[in-house]
């Protein structure tokens, strides 16, 4: 089992609260209230891969199942939008900026650039 | 008359006359860089009888003179015909060293067309196998990408060793840090080819690609999602201190990457197989399995693709952190590690059958 942030457990109320925004206000506060988010899909390998990076360098992030959530298409489009292409998931977010697929966050492992992030969004420490 | 053909001429004549030629040809020989002693005495001495050649036929009956007459010679003269030996020697020089360029290339495309026969013949075995349930077209489109990806990646092949060898002969003649640069950013880019011809047979039929048919059985074994480990490229000769601050950080990431990406396969693994497995077994038909499980091995086109791309990333970061000169003895051990590999299965192949048991 991977490590799953706590966001989960504020679901129903989240959803409820937020019915008739925006579906991409929604992928934006949803993304800015943990240091590290995952829009993943529960099926999807890619993402598995995803969680085990982030997991295996010692961080916590918080991860959405856009297909167990109800409104979960219309936030994929959504992302998918944003992205341009055919970017899809795994879509990660780093202190509520947008790093991209999987392609961007290897590079940007390799080239150095991950770990400062994650230490300023504090999913990191020394 | 002057004729081309070096004359046999007594050895006497030799002993005197060229021997400010001998010390001139050190000097070529020297600056040319040429291991190859034997090709400059080979030269030398056609050069030295065609020199004689070219003196009138008079001169050639008073053979013991010769010496006297060519130091009576108006200087520029003598200047000249050396300079055209020098021209000729190098020529010849240049033109044995394409020869045997060839003849080694020549011998490589052999094997090579050889394990592609080897290869041929046992994917006839397979695509017969797919030719049994499925269209006749798409068995066709899928063949046809194979079959031009094997003849591109025969050629990049080739073009690997001639940048190999190109590499080698620029570090030993320490050539400008431009210039080497050039070398590099080809080196590397050669190797993006390669990641874009996978790519685009990885389209046609991934599990191509992953079973690593189309590379030899040495460099199969070490075999990674498709390809080479990227964590291969980190070993390396002296750095700075902060470098080895940097490649240490390149290695961690490179591993920590590497490991996602296999854990990542490994789920897919798990699901294909539980689709494949899934559902009543004592009933016959299991086509909505098998078609649900083709929908999960489209993930299989994105890890040989990811796994790729993080070969890539590797390789650029490693140019970013070294000096142009690492940078180049690295591709250089690089590509020359593959080439042992590709010698030590053709070794494998045509190793002695075992003597069979009575």
């Amino acid at each position: 089992m991977y490590c799953e942030g706590d966001s989960w457990g504020c679901y129903l109320p989240m959803s409820l609260r937020s019915m008739g925004s925006d579906p991409m206000e929604r992928v934006v506060k949803l993304a800015s209230e943990s240091a590290v988010v995952i829009f993943s899909v529960s099926s999807c390998c890619m993402c598995h891969a995803a969680k085990r990076l982030f997991c295996g360098m010692g961080v916590n992030p918080t991860v959405y199942e856009l297909d167990q959530d109800p409104r979960g298409k219309e936030m994929e489009m959504a992302l998918t939008t944003l992205l341009g292409n055919s970017q899809t998931v795994p879509i990660v977010f780093i202190g509520g900026k947008l790093i991209g697929a999987m392609d961007r966050v290897m590079a940007s492992h390799i080239n150095g650039s991950l770990v400062p992030l994650l230490k300023e969004a504090g999913a990191l420490w020394l | 008359m002057n004729s081309p053909t070096p004359q046999f001429v007594p050895s006497r004549l030799g002993i005197y006359e060229p021997i400010h030629q001998i010390g001139i040809w050190g000097e070529n020989f020297k600056s040319n860089g040429n291991p190859n002693t034997s090709t400059s005495v080979i030269v030398e001495v056609d050069n030295k009888l065609e020199n004689e050649s070219e003196t009138t036929s008079h001169e050639m009956l008073t053979a013991s003179n010769n010496y006297k007459q060519e130091a009576s010679k108006p200087i520029d003269k003598i200047q000249r015909r050396l300079a055209q030996n020098r021209e000729a020697a190098r020529k010849s020089r240049l033109r044995k060293k394409a020869y045997v360029q060839q003849l080694e290339n020549s011998r490589l495309k052999l094997i090579q067309l050889e394990q592609e026969l080897q290869r041929a013949r046992q994917q006839g075995l397979y695509m017969g196998g797919v030719l049994e349930g499925s269209h006749i077209g798409f068995s066709g489109t899928v063949n046809s990408g194979i079959a031009a990806f094997e003849m591109e990646y025969g050629r990049w092949v080739d073009v690997q060793h001639r940048q190999i060898c190109e590499l080698r002969t620029a570090l030993n003649a320490h050539i400008s840090d431009i210039e080497l640069r050039i070398l590099v950013e080809s080196g590397i880019g050669h190797y993006f080819e390669l990641f874009r011809m996978k790519s685009t047979v990885a389209k046609a039929d991934v599990f191509y690609v992953i079973s690593g048919v189309w590379k030899t059985s040495a460099e199969r074994f070490f075999s990674w999602i498709g390809g080479f480990r990227p964590s291969e490229l980190l070993k390396l000769d002296p750095l700075t201190e902060q470098q080895i601050l940097e490649v240490c950080n390149l290695k961690q990431s490179c591993q920590q990457a590497e490991d996602a990406l296999s854990q990542g396969m490994e789920k897919l693994q798990e699901t294909v197989s539980s689709t494949v497995a899934g559902g009543p077994v004592d009933e016959v038909s299991y086509i909505p399995q098998v078609a649900t499980a083709m929908e999960k091995l489209e993930a299989l086109v994105s890890f040989v693709n990811q796994a790729d791309h993080l070969r890539q990333e590797t390789l650029q970061q490693m140019s970013r952190i070294l000096t142009t000169r690492q940078a180049a003895r690295g591709l250089l051990a690089l590509g020359e590690y593959f080439h042992r590999l590709r010698a030590l299965s053709t070794l494998w192949a045509t190793r002695p059958p075992e003597p069979s048991l009575p």
